[in-house]
């Protein structure tokens, strides 16, 4: 178990630095000189040399990417903006606060509506696809799946307005989706992100509703489920005790590519609902060519996923005894 | 005083009988293509503490009977007529309780591929005192002491270690002790093993079968062998029952079927075995032509298509007339052929072979 771990945190950390060094040179290729960005628009040469210089934008590629890196772990001075501690991601060329506070500031929201997501796309969809598996050709199952490719279709800037205006402004059952720090008032910090919650899990829930079912059905014709009932076993306890653990697996593989998927859903849901998460900076930076924030924004995303997937390989082995982890 | 006599009502009880006796059992699945006959009118019977050997093709219905022996067919597709008795139970049409209740508890059943049929997700120790505890009631400390017990019994070397053992940290031969092992935990009267060696290299075959053997001398447990292998049933079984086509085309002791058989179609699966008697020259006939497809069989004996002697019985029975097993009981197979003929073609078989 140590030894998976310590080779899964040494591989994420390679991970990592190809991610922050490819995003770092896009950044470069693009014709935007971020200098002039952050110079104004009446700009003399002679300015924007010093603002290159302060920048350090003068220095070689891979230089530039050596100090941003080294920055993480052993802080950096800027001429610009006086001394940044580690771990430094640098300053936001926009708002010029450091990248690292912006992102411990936003970075709760998104967490908060992600997990969220991630826990009503998990219980619901497995909960219904075991449902219609259950009752398998019976009204229930045919709802089920035919709601699932509804909800498959659905768009989170389409259903969030419309839940909105009618749960909030019409029925008034809901407040209006903010945020409000967990620490603060778990209830409240939950009743505000329902909304959130339920629509960006939309689209999810039904991929996962469809998923158990036909899963479920695949597991319950195996020799071993043959066997289990031939043993006495009835068909309530060889369907929740013995089926579902062999279903589950594909659908946690699953679930581990989907959390990038589910993040970039999240950022369309901070924008629909004026969230200020991580995803509000993230299109912020990319409007203002905000390069630190950018390359901050997509390494702790990064990093995010990378520790859930991470998570996901343990739980495969308390599923499945085959899994072994060292 | 008056005698109360207990006649039970027709249809829930009868008389002393043999053991386990199936009577002119059908099972159809409905698909999408039609109807399938599985098994059309199969009666057969097994005696106490005996072993029977069915033999026959893949297809020719064998495991799709002793599934509807223990009614672990879907019966959303699934139409099963004719009767089970398992001494004085009717089996078929049981509540699902009562099956229950039945399986792993007094018929026991194994299958052929035991990397496939264990769970494994759960401990080899966990799937065999789990039936101990749901038939016996026995606590956890109970049916773990049990599950060694068994584990021991069955050969597999340091039981109280490999209790704790998963099926893939077994090799192929002691998953199928672990299975023999988990089928037999509730001392089982009727033990179906279904191909129990196919996926077995040959010396562990050996090992397995000799283990069944073993146990039924122990125990007197009655037991139903479904092999497409003769020789296993050569070696095993008391009785032999030869399956065509969902139904029974010869039936009587090892000695009898092996030694004298009746049907073409058994003498078409003995020619197309190996013999140590034989020269090593001598060819291994197949039997030609396929199995029939269930969904739309031949008329008349299923078997015509592929029999070299239809044209010997005269008329056009063997095209248009299903043959019966006869005679009832005993030596009997459903062929139309009299049994001069037949060892007419046996004995210029023979001199063809020699």
């Amino acid at each position: 178990m140590t030894s998976f771990l310590v080779r899964r945190v040494v591989g994420a950390l390679v991970i990592l630095i190809f991610i922050s060094l490819i995003t770092f040179y896009l950044f470069y290729a693009v014709p935007r000189d971020p200098a002039r960005a952050f110079c104004g628009k009446i700009c003399p040469p002679e300015t924007l040399e010093l603002v290159r210089h302060n920048l350090g934008m003068d220095k070689p590629l891979f230089v530039q990417y050596w100090l941003w890196l080294s920055a993480i772990f052993v802080g950096r001075d800027f001429t610009q903006f006086g001394p940044c501690p580690a771990p430094c991601l640098g300053y936001s060329f926009a708002t010029q606060e450091p990248v690292f506070n912006a992102i411990v500031d936003r970075f709760p929201v998104t967490l908060s509506l992600t997990l969220g997501a991630s826990v009503v796309i998990l219980s619901f969809g497995i909960l219904t696809g075991m449902l219609a598996a259950w009752k398998v050709g019976q009204p229930l199952d045919k709802i089920a799946s035919s709601s699932s490719v509804i909800g498959a279709s659905l768009q989170i800037y389409f259903v969030g307005p419309l839940v909105v205006f009618l749960l909030v402004d019409t029925l008034g059952l809901l407040p209006r989706p903010s945020y409000v720090p967990f620490t603060e008032d778990p209830l409240t910090w939950f009743v505000h992100l329902l909304i959130p919650w339920v629509v960006l899990s939309i689209i999810f829930t039904a991929n996962y509703t469809r998923m158990t079912r036909s899963q479920m059905l695949e597991q319950l014709a195996e020799d071993y489920v043959r066997t289990a009932r031939a043993k006495g076993m009835s068909g309530r306890s060889v369907f929740f005790r013995f089926a579902w653990r062999g279903a589950m697996i594909p659908i946690i593989t699953i679930f581990g590519v989907d959390l990038a998927t589910l993040l970039g859903g999240a950022i369309i849901t901070e924008q629909t609902f004026t969230l200020h998460g991580i995803g509000e900076l993230a299109v912020r930076a990319v409007q203002n060519t905000d390069l630190p924030m950018l390359l901050g924004v997509t390494v702790v995303g990064a990093a995010a996923i990378v520790i859930l997937n991470i998570v996901v390989d343990v739980l495969y082995a308390f599923i499945d005894p085959r899994v072994r982890l060292n | 005083m008056t005698t109360v006599s207990w006649s039970s009502e027709p249809g829930t009880s009868r008389g002393p009988g043999p053991f386990l006796s199936v009577r002119d059992l059908s099972v159809r699945f409905s698909t999408e293509d039609g109807v399938v006959r599985a098994v059309d009118g199969l009666s057969f019977d097994v005696e106490k503490g005996t072993t029977l050997g069915i033999v026959g093709e893949s297809g020719s219905g064998k495991s799709v009977t002793n599934l509807a022996v223990l009614g672990l067919h879907d019966p959303a597709h699934t139409e099963i007529d004719g009767e089970i008795w398992l001494e004085d139970q009717e089996l078929v049409g049981a509540s699902s309780a009562t099956l229950e209740k039945l399986r792993g508890n007094r018929v026991a059943m194994i299958f052929q591929d035991p990397l496939t049929s264990l769970s494994p997700f759960h401990t080899i120790g966990r799937q065999i005192s789990e039936v101990y505890r749901k038939h016996k009631g026995a606590s956890r400390k109970e049916a773990r002491d049990r599950a060694i017990e068994m584990l021991e019994r069955v050969g597999i070397p340091q039981p109280a270690t490999r209790v704790d053992h998963y099926p893939h940290e077994f090799s192929g031969g002691m998953r199928q002790r672990a299975m023999i092992a988990m089928a037999l935990v509730c001392d089982p009267d009727l033990l179906i093993a279904d191909e129990p060696t196919t996926a077995l290299d040959v010396t562990v075959q050996a090992q397995i079968l000799d283990l069944l053997k073993d146990l039924q001398q122990q125990y007197g447990t009655t037991i139903i062998l479904i092999t497409h292998d003769l020789g296993v049933v050569a070696n095993t079984a008391d009785n032999v029952l030869v399956m065509y086509a969902g139904r029974a085309a010869e039936r009587g002791t090892v000695r009898e079927v092996l030694s004298k058989p009746r049907h073409p179609y058994t003498w078409g699966l003995l020619s197309s075995m190996p013999r140590l008697t034989s020269s090593v020259d001598a060819p291994l006939v197949p039997v030609r032509g396929t199995p029939p497809s269930l969904l739309s069989p031949p008329a008349g004996c299923a078997f015509h298509p592929r029999c070299d002697f239809s044209q010997l019985v005269g008329s056009d029975l063997c095209f248009t007339q299903r043959p019966d097993i006869s005679p009832e009981n005993g030596h009997g197979d459903a062929c139309y052929l009299t049994l001069q003929q037949k060892r007419d073609i046996r004995t210029g078989d023979t001199k063809e072979h020699a």
